[in-house]
């Protein structure tokens, strides 16, 4: 199997065997092969009478020594691993609302709110009272009332209730998966998981949907308070890939999840002092940020800073050996790194409490004086590029271009371009006369176990064939960016005639001279709230819910927990969701089942389990077509 | 005589065997104190993944063993159970048993500087890859009583289509 699609990240690692470096890829085989047992889900670590395995053929042990079945030890995994994600997503979150609130109360001059008419939108919709209030005030109410959402509260989450439909509430109130609180959501499974609890297999897999909807409303909790704080990201033009590193500046990336620090790394690098300083230690051309993962989309979709590459080819950046420095906050940063930053001059920078890696500078980040923190990690770079091996320098010259930065904000307002009094409608009119068949949410990740991309760019062209509206958030929008997919160009290749007419319609009113991108960039993996809020305006415009809509899910080539609990509420949202690597559930029958069929019944969405991405791209099309005939449309 | 048989679609791999393996031939014969031995206990087979099929690869014990004709100094031998065992003080480390097996598990101890090989748990009744196995695709079975239900096997493939 190839690693990569992706031809600069092959070049890469090619020259990276070449000086004996190991990558992801390498210890992926030193894995192999891998036990059966984690693969089906069929192993419990959760007490100390373990670790217990059971014997899917039936010869051995038929269950755990606490007597838990094969359905229980599979649903309690799945549950886990959602509240992992959710964890994950909501600490994000939660770290940027005590950041708003530290603005608000004047102990964060460096987090000054730029987008006020985001607070104002945001606050009115969480019910809190806006009209001739100072901004600072309504901030340190929205702040307070962010965080309130994280512990245990009376009534049902605000982020939840008042960013879906009615009738989605409503099924989760009946459902009981409606939660009232986020970290008490996680804790929840973290209880109802351990010895002796909960050992109903669906009334698990039902709390690990109470989690995953408490996980969607720490995304979009996350991705309100970041625009908030950062700005709402608006569409532009930028680079992607290996080959947006220059050999005569220090580059920097900035790798991870959270705006926090990255933006405010963007904000000074532009500052003279710093860039002099670069020219002085030889870099002709200054300083040079790109991004990596998650935080690269962040700071592409509100900087236009070029996305250097996603998050299994992490590494593929440092093998470059123009890597000054990598920056890294926190989620998908392999601990490998400084392992593979001391064969370069790498210098590998962590800056949270909570994710140091040994081998790496910690330079931590402290919100009260963030600017100070990102000029010395700057010159912390500065420093490392006179280190620099000239023989080890290996700069894939690719790249490409990349449109990012298409917010639910800026597609309205690009929509309105055309319809100004009803900005939604040219959207529903298309979808009505088929000219845009259905739409499409690419999500998640790049795993070893898929050659990087290639599912990815067979969905698309597929899907994008048939007059499907791409969207794409986290390091699907990697993907697509590095693979010039998120370009006009790319619509005039690869769009069927229906979708071609109306991106064009609308670029050419948006002022472009020819269509939007083959694949609108709605930002990081929080962010996939923001697609989940074009499913929900089009649902409200059209007095149904989002389970009738022919929109769909697809992570195509998912590594993490955080894609599982996105997945999963994709699913509770009422989305057919696509999976292209198998979660560890086939030892449960039963939660098989219930996956990928009965939850149908419950919630409308569910999840179609298929690697071949051919074979994908046809379920996902049957799913929309389903769904079109649903609502009396053309099929 | 009892042979170690593999039932490969039985096989997770989970590596349980390997683990049994490399506890037998500790000092202490137990996970947890084994864990801090030095030199490291060696396992003697291989759970390998090839073309999707994943399956542990152990000695076959061979009648006529490569391994044995191979061997210069006399270190490789049949025991009185017809087992093929490795004397370890007469190993030279030439790794001629290494190149001689023709399913590459002769190994080699990097640390000692011998070859390695299963010596088939000659003191237990049942060896620790089989007790290890949670799914029993490693069996140990007498071998006529193996090919016999071959055979009977075979008859229902051919009358029943099974």
């Amino acid at each position: 199997m190839e690693r990569s699609s992706d031809a600069a990240v092959n070049a890469a690692l090619d020259g990276a065997a070449k000086a004996g470096v190991k990558t992801v890829w390498e210890r992926y085989q030193a894995q192999l092969p891998q036990c059966g047992f984690g693969e089906t889900g069929l192993c419990c670590r959760h007490c100390l009478q373990g670790p217990c395995r059971i014997d899917p053929f039936g010869e051995g042990a038929r269950t755990g020594v606490c007597g838990a079945t094969a359905d229980v030890m599979v649903a309690r995994g799945l549950a886990r691993a959602v509240a992992g994600g959710a964890a994950s997503h909501s600490g994000h979150a939660k770290h940027i609302a005590l950041t708003l609130l530290k603005s608000a109360r004047g102990e964060a001059k460096d987090y000054p709110i730029r987008d006020d008419a985001k607070l104002r939108a945001v606050a009115a919709r969480v019910g809190i009272e806006t009209n001739g209030r100072d901004s600072k005030a309504v901030a340190l109410d929205l702040a307070t009332k962010a965080l309130a959402e994280f512990s245990e509260q009376e009534a049902a989450l605000t982020w939840a209730t008042t960013t879906l439909t009615q009738q989605r509430i409503e099924t989760f109130r009946k459902l009981g998966v409606l939660p009232s609180g986020i970290d008490s959501s996680i804790a929840e499974v973290m209880h109802r998981t351990t010895y002796g609890v909960d050992a109903d297999a669906v009334n698990i897999l039902l709390g690990a949907v109470k989690c995953a909807v408490a996980d969607f409303t720490g995304c979009h909790l996350g991705t309100d308070l970041a625009d908030v704080i950062f700005g709402t990201p608006q569409p532009g033009a930028t680079t992607s890939n290996l080959g947006a590193l220059k050999e005569n500046a220090v580059n920097i990336a900035l790798h991870g999840h959270n705006p926090l620090l990255s933006d405010i790394i963007v904000q000074v690098a532009s500052e003279k002092g710093l860039v002099d300083k670069a020219k002085a230690a030889g870099a002709a051309e200054g300083l040079n940020l790109v991004g990596v993962c998650c935080t690269g989309n962040e700071v592409m979709m509100r900087h236009k800073i070029p996305l250097a590459t996603s998050s299994v080819s992490q590494e593929a950046a440092i093998l470059t050996g123009v890597l000054d420095a990598m920056v890294v906050d926190y989620q998908c940063i392999m601990p490998s790194l400084p392992g593979i930053a001391e064969c370069y001059h790498t210098k590998i920078i962590t800056t949270m409490p909570i994710a140091k890696i040994t081998g790496a500078d910690h330079i931590e980040l402290e919100e009260t004086k963030a600017k100070e923190t990102a000029r010395t990690i700057i010159e912390t770079a500065i420093a490392a590029f006179s280190r620099r091996d000239p023989k080890k320098i290996n700069i894939p010259k690719v790249k490409s271009t990349a449109f990012a930065g298409f917010s639910l904000e800026a597609i309205v307002g690009a929509l309105a371009l055309v319809n100004k009094e009803d900005p939604l409608k040219p959207l529903i009119d298309n979808i009505v006369a088929g000219n845009i068949y259905g739409v499409c949410l690419f999500a998640g990740c790049n795993t070893v176990k898929v050659t990087q991309d290639a599912n990815y760019l067979a969905m698309v062209k597929e899907l994008a064939k048939h007059n499907v509206l791409i969207l794409a958030t986290g390091c699907a929008s990697g993907s697509f960016a590095r693979h010039g997919l998120m370009t006009p160009e790319a619509t005039n290749q690869y769009a069927g005639d229906g979708l071609k007419a109306v991106l064009t319609a609308v670029g050419k009113a948006a002022g472009l001279g020819g269509p939007l991108p083959l694949v609108l960039h709605m930002g990081s993996c929080v962010d996939n709230s923001r697609a989940m809020d074009v499913a929900v305006a089009v649902a409200n415009k059209l007095g149904v819910d989002v389970g009738m809509l022919p929109v769909v899910a697809s992570a195509p080539e998912p590594v993490t927990e955080k894609a599982v609990a996105i997945g999963t509420w994709a699913v509770a949202a009422g989305l057919p969701t696509h999976l292209g690597v198998v979660p560890p559930v086939l030892g449960s029958p039963l939660v098989t089942s219930v996956l990928t069929a009965k939850i149908k019944d419950l919630l409308g969405g569910w999840f179609i389990v298929e690697p071949d991405p051919f074979k994908a791209s046809a379920a996902l099309l049957a799913a929309m077509k389903e769904r079109r005939k649903g609502l009396g449309l053309s099929a | 005589m009892n042979q170690i048989f593999v039932r490969p679609e039985r096989c997770m791999g989970c590596r349980s065997c390997e683990i049994g393996c490399a506890v037998e031939h500790s000092k202490a014969k137990t996970l947890f104190a084994a864990l801090g031995e030095r030199p490291a206990p060696k396992k003697r087979l291989f759970v390998e993944l090839a073309d999707g099929v994943k399956m542990p690869v152990l000695c076959r014990q061979c009648e006529d063993a490569p391994c044995v004709t191979a061997c210069i100094t006399g270190s490789m031998y049949r025991d009185e159970h017809n087992f093929v065992r490795r004397n370890e003080e007469k190993c030279i480390g030439c790794w001629s048993c290494v190149m001689a097996c023709p399913f590459g598990v002769v190994a080699m101890d990097p640390e000692r500087r011998i070859s390695v090989k299963c010596d088939r748990c000659h003191t237990r009744d049942v060896p620790a890859c089989v007790s290890a196995c949670p799914t029993k695709a490693l069996v140990l079975i007498d071998t006529d009583t193996f090919t016999k239900d071959q055979r009977r096997q075979t008859i229902l493939k051919a009358t029943q289509g099974r």
